[in-house]
């Protein structure tokens, strides 16, 4: 029998090792795995390497791991808290102590699309003739330049939906959507936390966003840790 | 002569944008012009993050922070609204889909180079978040700045020395002494703020500027 769910979020996480590179979804405060954040800071795991959009807020979110040191590497396409309230990664990057690789949002979601599909990169007008863009292959094609950008994998992708199947087929909740349904096709582990677990036939097929293929393991929001 | 408020360069920049457009707007000002689009016109708002037929902030008490825009800000959806991942909002972007992406900007070149990401000051965090898919995508690009910046130097000039976001993608420039398209040929004044001469422009400007054939007087 297929069955994705997990009882706890310590089953969530199991297996993650130190040294593993991280999908990690939402956009701002939405979509945030925050308990599977909660479970990795618990699991005690370092040297991670974390993608993801932002780079943590004053929420339990990716601030938690950049406080406990957890991060030797973040790929985020905008690392600055606008709320000046948490300054971890500004701190940790101005003294040195973490690596930051800056990547365009839709170059950063697109690479991750490449390395969840299949593909050896693509070439974007994006970042073309910007700092971005050094040292980075370029072509013209059918006269306008292009910068070569490479497929972007992971260990493990850790996303948040709004319910979930015993197979792992997913929806999402509005704005938290984003970059989930991608990560979910870019890691050889894919652990989603859903708000609700429901019962197989109750999600509307035509309304699955996530198929339940790309997903290993579910966990229900508020599980025992 | 008296430059417009921010409020009335956004106001000024929502009466450029027809009925049935497609549009997305930058963080900052430009989030701004929903407010001022005149009435009548149908104006279908993308967001970054995975939303069309985007909506105002709900009352408070109704935020909903699973409904954000791309500054984090609590929005709500218009009737026929859709919610799709940052993959599918990306190629909306790069696709050409969008009409008009209305950006905010630190500096634009005479040939449309526009820099608005960073200000290359080694100082800080760099992030540069959808801007520079923004700039490349949408099939026109207007930027909404003030003419010149705070210590008086201009934002209009021959070459960017702020760090780029994309090159030679600006149509249009609203700032609060003028309304510029960029040209092949180089920036047009358009329209002007009242008392304020062609001279006196060209002054606060660094690239060189030519009067449209029927230059008008910007008002609100």
């Amino acid at each position: 029998m297929i069955d994705r769910r997990v009882a706890t979020y310590a089953n969530a996480v199991a297996g993650i090792r130190s040294g593993a590179t991280v999908l990690l979804g939402g956009f701002g405060g939405a979509g945030v795995p925050l308990g599977l954040v909660a479970a990795i800071d618990r699991a005690d795991l370092r040297d991670l390497t974390v993608i993801t959009n932002n780079g943590g807020s004053h929420e339990p979110d990716l601030s938690v791991w950049l406080h406990a040191r957890r991060v030797r590497k973040l790929v985020c396409s905008y690392p600055k808290a606008r709320i000046k309230t948490n300054t971890i990664f500004a701190e940790l990057y101005l003294a040195g102590q973490i690596e930051l690789e800056l990547v365009p949002q839709g170059t950063l979601v697109e690479r991750i699309r490449c390395g969840g599909a299949g593909l050896g990169g693509f070439y974007t007008p994006v970042g073309v003739g910007t700092d971005l863009a050094h040292g980075k292959e370029t072509k013209v094609i059918g006269g306008r330049e292009y910068v070569l950008e490479l497929p972007l994998r992971a260990d493990v992708a850790l996303i948040k939906a709004r319910a979930a199947d015993r197979l792992g087929n997913l929806v999402y909740n509005k704005a938290a959507r984003n970059f989930a349904p991608v990560m979910a096709t870019a890691a050889d582990l894919v652990v989603a936390e859903a708000d609700e677990l429901v019962e197989l036939g109750d999600l509307d097929p035509e309304s699955v966003v996530t198929p339940g293929i790309l997903v290993d393991r579910v966990v229900r929001r508020g599980a025992p840790q | 002569m008296t430059p417009l408020s921010r409020e009335d360069m956004a106001r000024r920049a929502a009466r450029d944008i027809p009925d049935g457009a497609f549009v997305n707007l930058g963080i900052g000002m430009p989030d701004q012009i929903p407010d001022h689009i005149p009435p009548g016109r149908e104006i279908c708002l993308h967001s970054e993050n995975g939303i069309l037929h985007m909506g105002p902030r709900p009352p408070e008490g109704e935020e909903d922070w699973e409904m954000i825009n791309a500054g984090k800000k609590p929005v709500t959806l218009l009737p026929g609204g859709s919610f799709f991942d940052s993959g599918l909002s990306f190629a909306i972007m790069r696709g050409g889909h969008l009409d008009i992406s209305v950006l905010g900007g630190f500096q634009v070149s005479a040939r449309g180079d526009l820099a608005n990401w960073s200000t290359g000051a080694n100082d800080g965090v760099p992030a540069v978040g959808g801007a520079m898919d923004l700039a490349c995508g949408a099939r026109q690009i207007w930027v909404l700045m003030e003419h010149v910046a705070k210590d008086g130097a201009p934002r209009i000039v021959e070459r960017c020395t702020y760090p780029l976001t994309a090159k030679g993608v600006v149509r249009r420039i609203f700032t609060n002494l003028a309304v510029i398209d960029v040209e092949a040929d180089g920036l047009v004044v358009c329209e002007i703020v009242p008392d304020l001469s062609m001279d006196r422009l060209q002054d606060l400007t660094g690239a060189p500027l030519r009067p449209a054939p029927d230059l008008r007087v910007l008002t609100v």
